[in-house]
């Protein structure tokens, strides 16, 4: 394929309206990227549009907000004039998101293996028998022991850290291209956050798909992808390579907020009094 | 006009009056955005003056027989037609609007303050108390109220007073429950805790601090449950257990019609579109105060 | 709140699940349930007595009527045991109530349990239909409006659930007699089965339909249909009002949970998210909703009985309330509260079931 011509994902000038009685709320306001078979991370603070850039990415985003963009292609197809059956056929199959909490995020009333089996059958023809094959076999791919005996449980009945496991078998089950993961280890205990991330590195290297990670997590996003896009009220501030964020060098030539970002962390080797807070410039908007 | 408005809808009121006014003003707007509310405040409202003038607005003496002109058919003079007694209907059903209004009055009179002591009392002490109130209210809850309503009456013996005491001893625990909810909530605010440190008592806490603040959703809760009254009114009186003859109730005049209903239609038709419209209107009403007050 | 986690290499850890852990949890849910019904049946019983004993200036006079002779008169104090003091009469009334011993209607002279067990499958037949109306059509309307919150199917549930909520059950019955039976002719009038078809059916269940079926009497089963329909019709527009009210509540708040949102990610199309994720979720409170519906249909019976000549339980009421019979008001009263009290603990055991979180 022309894989280094095309890239997987393709954003020009996204922007995300939602038209309320108040007034229009601008959550995204003019967004450009791309997106190989690397691992983008996009980081910011809430409400800095991340998580609303991965929604309108996947045509979720709900009744009053809109989606312009100059240009939205998926492998060089443009996602903007496609029906909505179409882009419905792309979730999942193609593109896919792991969500933040897996106690809200799962179904409470199914099987966390049938919710598994059923995004496998959506998209290929199986019947039930492969279907549950499949699943036992992705259930296993993300690392859980007894797949027969998890396939059967509820949401409600599996700790945290296996939720999220879940999720990530879920959303991978169809092989997609890419794989939106929008603060996926926030809700998570920080024993368990590791594990799931290298679950979540291990196959998205090893299937070869692009990865957009969605963080507010500096450190977590700078030891995790390969190019980082910071993100202030729905404008990108800078986009750079995940190294230079560690590099003290490359700092002369960081964004301002970045640089704030950066300094409200606190640091075991070098510990501050008292953390700066963040300054932000209405002109960063401008 | 301009410096009430002003007054009305400044950011810093100087009063606690000004506040309050305020804050009814900016309900008001709201509700003024809702056509169907206003439809059902205008139903309401035309009910209370209906029933205000009604030796005005009404053509015939409610109670006046004319055996000639029995069972007339809708016409110029008679608008709703006759009944069986030549009483002349429309006359009967805007009379009758006093009749709904008295019973629904009664209950919520006797409703309201009764479900709001139980239930801000079982709310703010808490402990046994609120555990033997709530399972009082559970018992009350647990019966069908219309048929319990039935029994009262049967014990009691039919007549207006006696229905209307029967539908106030059935529907207070809804209006317990809603009452202990907010008193829930609010008991523990800070600023109870305040007035708990400045020595309050627990009479003047429930009285002067919490009933006010259950007050909005219990209005709500009031207005919603003026058809629910209604319709059990009007169920009584088609029984023959509410309003006695020759009282023109419009529940008994869908009985004394339903005799003739595949010939004389009109008999029992219009008192019960009189009965549907104004449960309608308070419905409408009682569904809008719940958007503006923002009651559950 | 408190999340388990478990390490990757680690067993999984499951938080609870099957084994005795849920039997105990079962055992203990149930006999909680049970405490709650035996203390709200006692509640029920003082209540009617309360109305056959306290409230009446003379009780007896109330049983036995006013034309009573003096010695029946007398019997029947002595019967009530008028002379002892009050808590010994409660005790006495509910041992009573225990064995089934409800005392004997003045209309029919029969003892009231044995006349509550012949007209209830009227009632019974009546109210299923109704509820199956309800349901059929008022989880339908109450998703659509749920899903086009603000436009025309949501104004349309809407002004259903207030129509439902503001008009007399009876003149909607005399209305349905009058176009659909009087002017129109679509349905049969009032009264169960015609006469001419009386006699096919021979009572076994007590439910028309079923027994004619079983029977195979085809025309009276068609014949009763044609007679149940527009009663159930009438009821069910009630419990269609309450239902797609609620349900339209609950899809609403389900709509906007996140597993919503994932099965989309998944690719589901939106009519499974809406049907299958999000209505399976919202019926575990629906269930309640549907059962407390049930039992208000009990209670619209004794109105809607009258309109139709439907022999219910309902009518018994109403005629026993018409000619002072008061054990035949109280008996009846006393068995629609205690199905009242049943139905809502079904339902709170079926919604358990039907969510696993509590299961």
């Amino acid at each position: 394929m022309s894989d280094a011509v095309t890239p997987l994902l393709e954003v020009g000038n996204l922007k995300v309206n939602f038209h309320t009685p108040t007034g229009i709320v601008r959550a995204v306001r003019g967004l450009s990227f791309s997106l190989g078979r690397e691992r983008l991370g996009i980081v910011g603070e809430s409400g800095s549009g991340k998580s609303m850039t991965g929604r309108a990415i996947l045509d979720l985003i709900p009744y009053p907000g809109e989606v312009l963009a100059d240009r939205m292609l998926f492998r060089g197809e443009d996602l903007q004039t496609m029906p909505k059956a179409a882009r419905r056929k792309l979730r999942g199959r193609r593109i896919s998101m792991v969500m933040q909490d897996p106690k809200f995020s799962l179904n409470p009333v199914m099987t966390v293996g049938d919710q598994i089996a059923e995004a496998y059958r959506v998209h290929h023809r199986a019947n039930a028998r492969e279907a549950r094959e499949r699943t036992l076999a992705m259930l296993e791919a993300v690392q859980i022991r007894e797949p027969e005996r998890v396939y059967a449980l509820y949401p409600h009945e599996v700790s945290g850290g296996m939720g999220q496991r879940v999720m990530i078998a879920m959303m991978l089950i169809a092989e997609p291209d890419i794989l939106i993961a929008d603060e996926p280890t926030s809700a998570l205990d920080v024993t368990v956050q590791l594990q799931v991330l290298k679950i979540l590195d291990d196959l998205v290297t090893s299937r070869g798909m692009g990865l957009i990670f969605i963080s507010h997590d500096l450190h977590l996003v700078q030891s995790f992808c390969d190019r980082v896009i910071v993100m202030y009220g729905g404008k990108a501030m800078e986009t750079m390579p995940a190294l230079e964020l560690a590099d003290p060098s490359a700092m002369s030539r960081r964004h301002p907020y970045t640089l704030g970002l950066l300094g409200c962390l606190p640091e075991l080797s070098n510990p501050k009094a008292k953390l700066s807070t963040l300054t932000r410039d209405p002109e960063w908007l401008a | 006009m301009g410096n009430w408005t002003a007054y009305l809808t400044t950011d810093a009121p100087a009063s606690r009056r000004q506040a309050r006014l305020g804050q009814a003003w900016r309900q008001w707007l709201t509700l003024k955005q809702n056509p169907l509310a206003i439809a059902g405040l205008v139903i309401v409202m035309s009910l209370l003056l209906i029933a205000a003038f009604a030796p005005f607005i009404a053509p015939f003496d409610p109670l006046a027989q004319n055996l000639d002109q029995r069972l007339m058919p809708p016409s110029a003079v008679n608008l709703f037609g006759t009944d069986s007694l030549g009483r002349d209907i429309f006359s009967r059903i805007v009379y009758g609007a006093r009749v709904t209004l008295f019973i629904v009055l009664l209950v919520v009179v006797s409703v309201g303050p009764l479900g709001l002591l139980i239930g801000a009392t079982s709310g703010y002490l808490g402990g046994w108390v609120d555990r033997a109130l709530m399972r009082l209210t559970d018992v009350f809850l647990a019966f069908p109220r219309l048929v319990l309503a039935l029994a009262f009456v049967a014990a009691l013996g039919p007549g207006l007073e006696n229905a209307v005491i029967a539908i106030a001893f059935t529907a207070w625990p809804p209006y317990a429950r809603v009452a202990r909810a907010e008193t829930l909530v609010i008991r523990n605010a800070d600023y109870i805790a305040a007035v708990r440190l400045q020595g309050a008592s627990a009479w003047r806490i429930v009285l002067r601090h919490i009933i006010p603040m259950c007050l909005p959703s219990l209005i709500v809760r009031t207005t919603l449950d003026m058809a629910g009254i209604i319709l059990t009114a009007a169920g009584l009186g088609f029984l023959g257990l509410g309003a006695q003859p020759p009282m023109p109730e419009w529940g008994a005049m869908i009985s004394a019609g339903r005799e003739q209903i595949f010939d004389q239609w009109w008999v029992a038709t219009f008192p019960g579109l009189a009965i549907c419209v104004v449960a309608l209107g308070f419905n409408l009403l009682g569904d809008g105060l719940r958007d503006v007050m923002d009651a559950k | 709140m408190a999340r388990s986690s478990a390490p990757v290499t680690g067993p999984a850890t499951v938080t609870s699940g099957p084994g005795p852990g849920r039997l105990a949890r079962w055992g203990k849910m149930l006999s909680r349930e049970l405490t709650t019904v035996a203390i709200t049946m006692f509640g029920l019983l003082a209540i009617t007595f309360l109305i056959a004993r306290v409230i009446p200036i003379d009780p007896v006079l109330a049983v036995v009527g006013d034309n009573a002779r003096p010695d029946v008169y007398e019997a029947a104090r002595l019967a009530l045991g008028l002379d002892k003091p009050l808590w010994q009469q409660f005790a006495i009334y509910v041992g009573k109530v225990f064995t089934g011993d409800l005392g004997t209607s003045i209309l029919t002279a029969q003892p009231v349990i044995s006349d509550i067990k012949r007209v209830f499958p009227a009632t019974l037949e009546l109210a299923t239909l109704g509820t199956l109306v309800g349901i059929t059509f008022g989880i339908p309307l109450g998703v659509l409006a749920a899903v086009k919150q603000g436009r025309w199917p949501d104004q349309l549930a809407r002004f259903i659930g207030l129509f439902g909520y503001s008009i007399p059950i009876f003149w909607l019955g005399l209305m349905g007699l009058l176009l659909f039976y009087a002017k129109l002719g679509w349905v049969s009038g009032p009264g169960r089965i015609s006469i001419a078809y009386q006699d096919f059916v021979t009572p076994v269940t007590g439910v028309i339909l079923l027994d004619a079926a079983m029977q195979g009497e085809w025309d009276a089963f068609w014949n009763a249909l044609s007679h149940l329909v527009l009663p159930s019709a009438v009821l069910g527009m009630f419990s269609l009002a309450y239902i797609s009210r609620m349900t339209r509540s609950f899809m609403i708040a389900e709509l906007q949970q996140q597993y919503v949102i994932a099965a989309r990610v998944k690719g589901m199309s939106e009519a499974r998210v809406i049907w299958r994720h999000a209505l399976r979720n919202a019926l575990v409170p629906l269930t309640t909703v549907i059962a407390l519906s049930y039992a208000n249909l009990l209670e619209g019976s004794v109105l809607t009985e009258t309109i139709f000549a439907w022999p219910g339980l309902g009518r018994y009421i109403t005629n026993g309330l018409l000619n002072a019979d008061m054990n035949a008001v109280l008996g009846g009263t006393l068995v629609v509260g205690a199905i009242f009290i049943g139905v809502n603990l079904f339902a709170d055991i079926l919604g358990r079931i039907f969510d696993p979180r509590t299961r």
